[in-house]
């Protein structure tokens, strides 16, 4: 609900705007950092970093008592996740790599955990922190860029590495230069596509999920604004929500399976 | 929306986060779910190899059982056969000792009979010499004359015989 005396798009920039902390003329400036590179979105990195070391604290737990026998429930759903993950990068990638299936795991996890933080109600968090004195906070860290973007970059820096560590830079050259047409004069414009549709797989990556999410959020916010018949809507988009969260988080999963098993085996 | 340092941020603890995963969470998880799984399976296997055993146990029970059944059959068929003969031996003998002791019994008779009647020849002899010597007035040399008393006693017995 908004407050009293602001108006609906006071509200919705409210809850759209980070807490960002950055360094100006040698002292620490909270909120006032547009266009400063040099600021840190604190919301976004302590709930990720948060639900990171939950999602590492739980499966740890899991994984130091994990038994062959009967397992529990607890161990039955975290090997479910396991053994889904397992499952799709055996079907997706046929190299040999050990790094592959726990990205994978770590990415499906802790996006979802990112994305399940836009269940809870929008002004919960924001309202409890606005008590304590923090005046912006944004508890769903997948609807900032930054975040999807740093995980999808880090990605194409794999996708790029595995390619030249597979095919050699001379192949890595040729897959970008001489596809789809290959003679020397059709260089150049290869070239474009290619880099093209390598550049354009981090940024749809990151800009898929951050978009859903943001979006997603959007409406949250603006069923927020309805007051007491927000009830019915705010249910209705939430079960819906449940769909979008985790088929978001199995797509960034996914996609990151296949560029890097497209990086492994070239054309 | 501003892109900042808060990318570097992330990608950090992606970089820390995977690591963790990739060094004390997966090998653990993958461990016991292929162990799990091979259990499951040796289980599985087991359970059919139990089963396959108890059916050929079944089997094998079933002919010990028709083997043992056939075999009192025939211990039967054996044993009313027997006590068929013994049974048909006892008659035997007791016929021939039925038989045996009607002969017996018959020669008895007929002995008897004999003894009768040499007595009954002595008296009816030692009879006729009294008859005799009371008709003659003297007395008879039973000795002299005993072919013809002897004679006499067997005619006399033979017509008694023949009217009696």
């Amino acid at each position: 609900m908004a407050a009293e005396g602001h108006s609906a798009g006071e509200y919705i920039a409210h809850h759209l705007q980070n807490l960002t902390v950055c360094r100006v003329d040698g002292q620490w400036v909270w909120n006032e950092c547009h266009g400063n590179f040099y600021a840190i979105n604190v919301d976004s990195m302590f709930f990720s970093v948060v639900l990171g070391l939950v999602f590492l604290t739980l499966f740890r737990m899991v994984a130091v008592r994990a038994t062959r026998g009967v397992p529990g429930r607890l161990q039955a759903v975290i090997e479910m996740t396991v053994g889904f993950v397992d499952q799709s990068v055996r079907e997706t990638f046929h190299g040999d790599s050990k790094l592959i299936a726990p990205l994978a795991l770590t990415l499906f996890v802790w996006v979802f955990f990112m994305n399940l933080m836009d269940l809870i109600p929008v002004d919960w968090l924001p309202g409890t922190a606005a008590l304590i004195g923090v005046p912006y906070l944004k508890v769903v860290p997948t609807t900032d860029v930054n975040i999807t973007f740093a995980m999808a970059l880090s990605v194409f820096v794999l996708i790029v590495f595995y390619s030249i560590k597979i095919k050699g830079i001379g192949g890595f050259a040729k897959e970008l230069t001489l596809q789809p047409f290959n003679h020397w004069a059709a260089i150049p414009f290869n070239l474009v596509l290619e880099g093209v549709s390598l550049l354009a797989k981090p940024i749809s990556l990151s800009l898929r999920l951050f978009g859903n999410l943001y979006a997603g959020e959007l409406i949250f916010i603006l069923i927020a604004l309805m007051g007491l018949w927000q009830l019915p809507f705010h249910f209705i988009w939430a079960v819906f929500h449940i769909l979008i969260i985790v088929l978001q988080a199995f797509i960034f999963m996914m996609l990151t399976i296949v560029y890097l098993s497209l990086a492994h085996e070239g054309h | 929306m501003d892109i900042n340092l808060t990318i570097i941020g992330q990608t950090i603890a992606m970089i820390v986060f995977v690591w963790f995963c990739m060094k004390f969470i997966w090998p653990p998880m993958i461990q016991a779910i292929e162990e799990r799984q091979s259990a499951i399976a040796s289980g599985i296997a087991a359970g059919e190899k139990g089963q396959r055993e108890l059916a050929e146990a079944r089997d094998g029970a079933e002919k010990i059982l028709q083997e043992a059944r056939q075999k009192a059959t025939q211990i039967v068929d054996v044993a009313q056969r027997r006590s068929g003969e013994i049974v048909a031996e006892a008659k035997d003998v007791a016929v021939s000792e039925g038989e045996r002791l009607v002969a017996a019994a018959r020669s008895e008779a007929v002995n008897e009979s004999a003894r009768a009647r040499s007595l009954l020849q002595q008296e009816v002899a030692s009879l006729a010499i009294a008859g005799a010597g009371q008709l003659l007035g003297r007395e008879v040399d039973a000795k002299a004359h005993a072919a013809l008393l002897d004679q006499l006693a067997a005619e006399i017995l033979n017509q008694a015989g023949k009217r009696g």
